[in-house]
């Protein structure tokens, strides 16, 4: 029996240590391969021509000017697809109740949102489609557009989809334990309005595919920057009417997605059947305006919420009402109702509350569809929450920190079932926030604020705690209906070199997927990183997985490379042993050697292995067979999501005379389980806070009530840039989830999810000498001018 | 339009149409390190050096560089900020990386010692949507020492 302790723990483990990235090296010499550095023969390319209203009913289309400039190939509109393609609803079986209208490709008949595209036009260059586009003449008969989410259910606003009823897309509620008494007994009730505003994900390479059809074969290639390689295999054959097995999806080099670049695109999807129809490469690049216009928005909420204590400062109840403006459609196969599931599942979650009431609905509006981005629900429940024990540690005259702690779900309470319903295997709040308290000495800042004060300087401090959804199991979609996979696997092969290839479902968009795969590989097997090769994105080639989505990438697929690296390990011993006439248990591998178990003499290089195996099996017994290539795949299915935690700090300055906002430090204690690069944990924290500022202070696609989008360029949505950003501290606490070997759990998301809570919390400090309470994001200077009564 | 430009030291003598933006001209020509993010000046993924100086490529049409040189990522010459960013994970997606090196390149060949203020000021002219930034301040500010210890 092996007593050791796990390999990762040994002194040459990997897991723990910050390896840099091997993949960088050629993205810092302009050598990554993203979509529109793919050329193929033959390729065309497509532009689309797009509804310039919201809400219009299609009345002619003519096309034909834009026919007969030279370059073009093909135009198209909806009615010349559909014996190719078939249409997609949004719905998920085990969201009761939520429904969506069929939603083509390309406008059928009306068009329900500025941007959605009428026409495809296929052309020897980019700019000859650009031209034909501009030529397309569209007859509209407008209609009314729905655009206020408040009114979207009144009975005399009209009905975006008839056949619907109305405009509800989902409603969920919760009422736990006894809310109404709670209020009743309560000492101190606090309450507030939000408003969340829509923002998106500015990925730096937009929304790009090239779909690759060969009619000889009936083979569908694409190269896509996309998270979900095998949900976009299992989409376009789906709809495309092909057999799975005969669409391959190819994901190089991604220019960051955010879960941008994980749900079904109109314009993508009229791609595919323009290749199917033409037999020939087509290429679709959405630019900068199409992705402000077409790529999913995000959280655009009005939240009512009111919490009540007892008079020791006792959390006893939150009760909330939540409304989402989505876009026409809910998108597909995600669904736009998630993020109301998450909000339910998430608002105080690290509290020992027992009584809890939501009632959410999510309408539809004609503007741009809304989807699941980085965080999903987490920002709106963390900043409603957290913005509650603000204002309860004020009126309660306690200091917040303390309030948390004292609410905190009490340590010896894990597993842990919330009032929503969630189960926390084991959190470690208290450990996070004491720790980020003595990082960022709470004490001394909480003097300087007040010395500054004195000189008329406005400096907060905001504090968020919060869990975050990772290592999801199948309860997430697949119990929905959605192939959607939540398992992942990783395929391991002993090369005759000694080196060794490992390919894996999960993928990489930048934040390290292929790294912490090889560190885990190399740890488990015993080999040296180096060794170690890594392949993602190709579903011809990676066992099937579920990609990047919910932080899956370190606790699933890091876990499937632990054991595959563990029973690839087993395979080489046997055979090891057969070549040394060894027992197996007196041997082991260490620095991609076979050795001694005991005091760690080298027998035999995994390169001498290899070649053995591979080339001179005549030396081997008749009855060995090397089996020198294993997969492995994991579920995560002892709870529906294994929770993390994390406590963050935000200080800032707020200038009473302009409105303006100084970020001066931010702090993070994250505690994502076994960390297996911290720099990587680091990096994924730092990237997440700054993307979580930015709709806190800056982020906003601004609409008009007639449903047009009116700062679809980079120069008018505004963005974190470096000048404005704060350094920003990363410690870690580890808890490693029990669910699996590894221990890992996701880190991907808490950053984004925790900012905008901490952000406005350290505005409002800053400003309560003037009793002031923002809750409207974004924090522009102006509300805040309008707060402090100046403007 | 004919046009000969020099492209990290390769004449190269081509006929082009006056509207083609110079990042479109160079990624044709399978130099694909530059990148097209926004289209009109704002996301600096385009970022590059014409003559020295560094322009955006893709408010530069190629015909205006009839007779000049170019510097893009795949022939720029600074390793040791290349190798910096790799080692503080400066960059996640690398779609703003070679824009964003060559901006840090221009400030470390004004300002040999930047603070983590000016260094912050000077790369906000390129977006990164993935990092946050600091990493990037801290390669830049590696390489700034690195290269003062050499002289």
């Amino acid at each position: 029996m092996n007593k050791r302790i796990s390999v990762l723990d040994l002194p040459n483990s990997y897991v723990g240590k910050s390896v840099p990235r091997p993949n960088a090296k050629r993205l810092v010499q302009g050598r990554g391969t993203y979509v529109d550095d793919i050329e193929l023969p033959r390729m065309v390319h497509l532009a689309f021509h797009r509804s310039p209203y919201a809400h219009a009913k299609i009345l002619s289309v003519d096309c034909d000017d834009a026919r007969a400039i030279p370059g073009v190939v093909g135009v198209y509109t909806m009615d010349d697809l559909k014996d190719t393609i078939t249409p997609w609803v949004g719905t998920l079986d085990h969201l009761k109740g939520i429904k969506s209208a069929e939603q083509w490709p390309l406008a059928n008949g009306k068009v329900f949102w500025q941007g959605e595209p009428i026409v495809a036009i296929a052309a020897t260059s980019r700019a000859i489609a650009e031209d034909a586009a501009d030529q397309i003449l569209v007859d509209y008969e407008e209609l009314e557009p729905v655009t206020d989410m408040m009114t979207a259910l009144d009975k005399d606003t009209p009905v975006i989809h008839p056949e619907l009823g109305d405009n509800l897309c989902f409603q969920r509620g919760v009422d736990s334990g006894d809310v109404d008494a709670a209020f009743e007994n309560a000492a101190v009730v606090v309450e507030d309005s939000f408003r969340f505003n829509r923002h998106t994900g500015v990925t730096m390479e937009p929304r790009s595919i090239i779909c690759d059809y060969k009619p000889a074969d009936g083979e569908l290639t694409l190269y896509m920057s996309v998270q979900c390689p095998h949900m976009s295999k299992n989409l376009f054959a789906e709809h495309l009417g092909l057999d799975e097995n005969k669409v391959r999806v190819i994901c190089k080099d991604v220019g960051g997605s955010f879960g941008i670049k994980i749900h079904t695109y109109s314009d993508e999807m009229a791609a595919g059947a323009i290749a199917l129809k033409l037999g020939r490469p087509v290429k679709f690049i959405a630019d900068r305006l199409e992705s402000f216009t077409t790529d999913i928005h995000a959280r655009d909420h009005r939240v009512t919420a009111r919490a009540a204590f007892d008079a020791d400062g006792n959390l006893l109840a939150i009760d909330m009402d939540d409304v989402t403006g989505v876009g026409p459609y809910s998108v597909y196969p995600r669904t736009s109702g998630i993020e109301l599931n998450q909000v339910i599942n998430l608002t105080g979650g690290p509290y020992k509350h027992r009584n809890y009431r939501v009632d959410g609905k999510v309408v539809f509006l004609n503007k741009n569809v809304m989807c699941q981005y980085r965080g999903v629900g987490h920002p709106i429940a963390i900043a409603v929450g957290e913005h509650l024990m603000e204002l309860g540690a004020r009126k309660l005259k306690l200091d917040p920190v303390a309030l948390r702690l004292q609410n905190f779900i009490p340590q010896d309470a894990y597993p842990y079932t919330s009032p929503a319903g969630a189960i926390y295997e084991m959190q470690s709040h208290h450990q996070c926030l004491d720790k980020l308290v003595e990082m960022m000495d709470y004490e001394g800042l909480r003097s300087e604020q007040k010395s500054l004060r004195e000189q008329g300087i406005y400096r907060g401090i905001g504090f968020a705690s919060l869990i975050e959804v990772t290592n999801p199991g199948p309860a997430f979609y697949g119990v929905g209906g959605a192939k959607i996979a939540s398992q992942d696997g990783c395929t391991l092969r002993l090369d005759p070199t000694g080196g060794v290839t490992a390919t894996t479902g999960v993928t990489e968009q930048g934040q390290g997927t292929e790294t912490i795969i090889a560190q885990v590989v190399a740890t488990s097997l015993g080999v040296p990183i180096e060794t170690v090769r890594v392949v993602t994105g190709d579903t011809e080639a990676v066992p099937y997985g579920g990609g990047t989505w919910a932080s899956r990438g370190a606790g699933i697929g890091g876990e499937a490379a632990f054991q595959a690296g563990k029973a690839l390990k087993e395979n080489i011993l046997d055979l090891a042993a057969i070549i040394l006439q060894a027992k197996i248990e007196d041997l082991d591998i260490i620095g991609g050697n076979v050795v001694d178990a005991d005091g760690g003499n080298e027998r035999l290089s995994l390169a001498e292995l290899g070649r053995i195996a591979y080339f001179r099996g005549d030396t081997l017994p008749v009855d060995a067979q090397p089996e020198l290539v294993v997969t492995r795949h994991y579920t995560q299915r002892d709870y529906p999501f294994v929770f993390t935690n994390a406590a963050h700090a935000c200080l800032l300055d707020v200038d009473i005379h302009t409105g303006m906002v100084k970020l001066q430090k931010y702090w993070v204690v994250e505690d994502c389980g076994r960390v297996i690069n911290p720099k990587l944990v680091a990096e994924q924290t730092r990237g997440g806070v700054v993307q979580g500022i930015g709709p806190a202070l800056f982020e906003e696609c601004l609409y008009t009530d007639e449903g047009q989008m009116i700062n679809g360029s980079m120069a008018d949505y505004l963005v974190p840039m470096a000048a404005e950003m704060p350094d920003i501290e990363v410690g870690h606490v580890e808890t490693p989830t029990e669910t699996s070997e590894l221990g890992a759990k996701g880190v991907g998301e808490a950053g984004t999810a925790g900012a905008p809570a901490a952000v406005m919390n350290a505005i409002n400090d800053a400003l309560s000498p003037f009793d002031v309470v923002l809750s409207d994001m974004p924090f522009t200077p102006d509300k805040i001018l309008r707060g402090l009564g100046k403007i | 339009m004919n046009i000969t430009i020099t492209v990290n030291g390769e004449p190269m003598v081509r006929s082009v149409e006056p509207r083609l933006s110079l990042v479109d001209f160079l990624r044709a020509e399978g130099l694909t390190g530059t990148h097209a993010g926004c289209e009109h000046g704002v996301c600096g993924a385009c970022t590059l050096q014409l003559n020295g100086q560094t322009v955006r490529s893709c408010l530069t049409f190629a015909v205006q560089c009839d007779g000049q040189e170019v510097t893009t990522i795949e022939g720029a010459n600074f390793p040791d900020l290349q190798e910096a960013f790799i080692e503080n994970n400066a960059l996640q997606c690398g779609f703003c990386t070679p824009g964003m090196l060559m901006t840090a390149n221009d400030l470390l060949q004004e300002n040999s010692s930047p603070t983590r203020d000016e260094i912050r000021e000077a790369i906000s002219s390129n977006y990164c949507r993935c990092t946050g930034y600091q990493s990037i301040v801290d390669a830049v500010e590696q390489v700034a020492k690195q290269r003062s210890e050499v002289a």
